[in-house]
């Protein structure tokens, strides 16, 4: 078991003939992922890589090849298009690693998901990996290694620091979530937790997240209530100035519960171990998982 | 990003909403003819005279002044022109005032407040209303929150009639009044949408004597990965705004923020380089900077990255840190031994590189005649780095 993505899942790729769209392909197959088809409209009926069929639209792709998850590498002011035509196509899991997409553009994508059976991943992530089984991303697979630990995380990066930690305390994974930065975004901290509280293998779970916002606070109330397993917490951003935007849309401060220093406060007291450095996080995780058993 | 006021009026004025309006001059010598334009096209002999930067607080600074005539908005404006303005909001160092917009001023009998920006969570747009305009609203909030009223729109539905009842109701408009500020709510909301705004601010939005409702001041923040779609908007960012070194960045697609520490950063990820910053503070240094240098890390990022560092003369170390994924390690270290010959970088440089090829960059760094620090873990390179800042 794991989350939402397994050896069984059979993906099209949106924007598989742009440059981006093409390494990654050809990375996540080498992985083990299942890429049966990709779509770059006009460019339906050639072949790309080894031999996968383009097709014009996602849903000439679902018709013939009975997909099931989508991934969108395409720029970001054709994005929301992307992201609406596979919700139309009645796609399960879209995964969206396009960044700078319009606010109001996500709004309009987030008020369609909602009307929807599909669920989105991102904008603005690396996506998401079961290890060993299927990559459906831009993260390097091989720093992953098998185990019991699910990862959740706001940023790209930062995630693979989490994830090489707790492969040298001696952890593996069972899927790690890039749920993305920006200030909507289609699957929230609540849901991931929810997925791998739901998950049999999954023992332990690590939640990343930045200042900015309240998704951090709100899945902290929500675990405190709905999470039996351990959770290790990390915050990054304890000394970025108030007001200033670093990087990620929505790694902002501005309110006062949005800071690093008021998030930790708030997910000890609702049970969380919170990493106060980022160094703590594979130990903290260790430590957690042992006193469990 | 943000604009001036007399940009964001504008703005406003296009949208047909009723604003404080005004001429805006960037040279003494054409102060005076600006006042006579302002008292013959707007026919009034009284001036507001306001210093356009972008930091809120101008009034406390000194940067807004009344004028009751001519000869005092003329001495006023002589003042504030080229001023250094400093307010809550700029920092100690404040900020040059580059231009200053002169409107006319009227009796004003009331200031409310209105706001609209997006409450992420919800994914819904939500109008702020309050009566208590003018203030330090975070102050009202936070002491009296039911003095302002919330309303949340359903971005696909729009704007309501009963909900511009309860905005117009609550803030106390009757009558004509408030079929104006009615009119008012909907034509702001309507420039919110499509201008791709993600706050639209008014405060204070006034009742005049003479029962007329006008925006007094405007703050519009713009969502910068919408502006392909507002040439218009996006020419009026004004480059004196942004730091000198932080435009330079841009120009080098890097993504840096200046702080007061002496501990520079070169990360790869936003993420990991404010958990770097971080880990800096936690093992006793300061963090000098911000600075993501995306995916990936080339020989010119890297030099780039060091150019920009080194601007600020405070920083006296150097860490970087580089998560390689699809980015080879091995590379990223040939790319760091060469900047720093190139550059003949004096101060030391502590570099800690994980992922893909790790051990094989950590070769080539310790055997490279440069002096660079190798480092494994970030607790590792966050020390190292402090203590070459402090010696």
């Amino acid at each position: 078991m794991s989350i939402l993505v397994n050896k069984d899942t059979k993906v099209v790729v949106q924007g598989i003939t742009g440059s981006e769209g093409t390494f990654h392909s050809e990375q996540m197959i080498e992985y083990g992922t299942n890429i049966v088809a990709g779509v770059t409209p006009g460019k339906g009926g050639d072949t790309v890589l080894d031999n996968i069929p383009v097709y014009n639209s996602v849903k000439e792709a679902r018709d013939n090849h009975n997909v099931n998850a989508s991934i969108i590498f395409v720029p970001p002011r054709f994005a929301a298009g992307a992201m609406i035509e596979s919700i139309e196509a009645g796609i399960e899991l879209i995964i969206c690693i396009s960044e700078g997409i319009p606010i109001r553009d996500m709004v309009k994508v987030k008020h369609m998901l909602e009307n929807s059976n599909s669920r989105l991943i991102g904008p603005n992530c690396p996506g998401i990996i079961t290890v060993d089984e299927c990559k459906l991303g831009i993260m390097p697979g091989f720093i992953c290694k098998k185990g019991n630990v699910g990862v959740i995380s706001k940023s790209g990066t930062l995630t693979y620091e989490a994830i090489d930690q707790l492969v040298k305390n001696g952890l593996g994974q069972t899927t790690a979530l890039g749920i993305g930065g920006d200030p909507i975004i289609g699957t929230d901290m609540i849901a991931a937790l929810e997925l791998f509280e739901n998950d049999p293998e999954t023992d332990g779970i690590v939640m990343i997240g930045e200042i900015g916002g309240q998704m951090e606070n709100e899945a902290a109330q929500w675990a405190k209530d709905n999470v039996t397993k351990p959770i290790v917490g990390f915050i990054a951003g304890q000394t970025a100035p108030p007001g200033r935007r670093m990087g990620h849309a929505g790694a902002i401060v501005s309110g006062g519960d949005e800071t690093a220093e008021a998030k930790n406060k708030i997910l000890a007291e609702c049970g969380i171990s919170v990493a106060r450095s980022v160094a703590e996080i594979g130990n903290k995780m260790k430590k957690s998982l042992t006193l469990k058993a | 990003m943000k604009i001036h006021e007399y940009q964001g009026k504008k703005i406003l004025k296009s949208y047909g909403i009723p604003i404080q309006d005004g001429f805006v001059t960037d040279n003494n010598e054409d102060i005076e003819s600006t006042i006579d334009r302002v008292a013959e096209e707007y026919n009034c002999s009284q001036f507001i005279v306001k210093a356009q930067i972008h930091a809120g607080g101008r009034g406390k600074g000194g940067g807004v002044k009344f004028c009751p005539d001519k000869s005092s908005a003329i001495e006023s404006a002589n003042n504030i022109l080229g001023m250094n303005l400093v307010t809550p909001q700029t920092g100690e160092a404040g900020q040059k005032v580059r231009k200053i917009y002169i409107t006319k001023a009227f009796d004003i009998s009331h200031e409310y407040y209105i706001a609209i920006t997006l409450d992420r969570s919800k994914n819904q747009d939500v109008i702020m209303a309050s009566t208590e305009g003018g203030m330090d609203i975070e102050k009202v909030a936070e002491e009296t929150p039911e003095k302002i009223i919330k309303v949340w729109v359903d971005p696909i539905e729009g704007l309501h009639d009963d909900q511009i009842k309860t905005l117009a109701d609550g803030l106390g408009f009757r009558d004509d009044l408030f079929s104006q500020v009615s009119d008012l709510f909907k034509k702001l909301y309507k420039c919110y949408i499509q201008k791709d705004t993600t706050m639209l601010e008014i405060n204070p939005l006034v009742k005049t004597e003479d029962n007329k409702v006008v925006a007094l001041d405007s703050k519009f923040n713009f969502d910068g990965n919408a502006m392909f779609r507002h040439p218009d908007v996006n020419d009026m960012e004004d480059p004196f705004e942004v730091d000198e070194t932080e435009l330079e960045a841009g120009k080098f697609n890097l993504n840096y923020i200046k702080l007061d520490g002496n501990v520079g950063c070169m990360v790869n990820g936003a993420g990991l380089a404010m958990a770097t910053m971080d880990i800096i503070k936690l093992s006793g240094g300061e963090p000098a900077n911000f600075l993501d240098v995306g995916g990936a890390a080339s020989v010119d990022t890297v030099k780039n990255g060091f150019k920009i560092i080194l601007k600020d003369s405070n920083v006296k170390a150097i860490l970087i840190n580089i998560f390689g994924g699809i980015v080879r390690c091995d590379r990223v270290a040939k790319g760091v031994v060469q900047a720093v010959q190139e550059l003949n970088l004096d101060v030391p440089v502590v570099v800690r590189l994980e992922g893909t090829n790790a051990i094989e960059a950590k070769e080539i760094l310790e055997n490279s005649e440069v002096k660079i620090i190798p480092a494994t873990t970030m607790q590792d390179a966050a020390d190292k780095v402090v203590d070459a800042a402090l010696n």
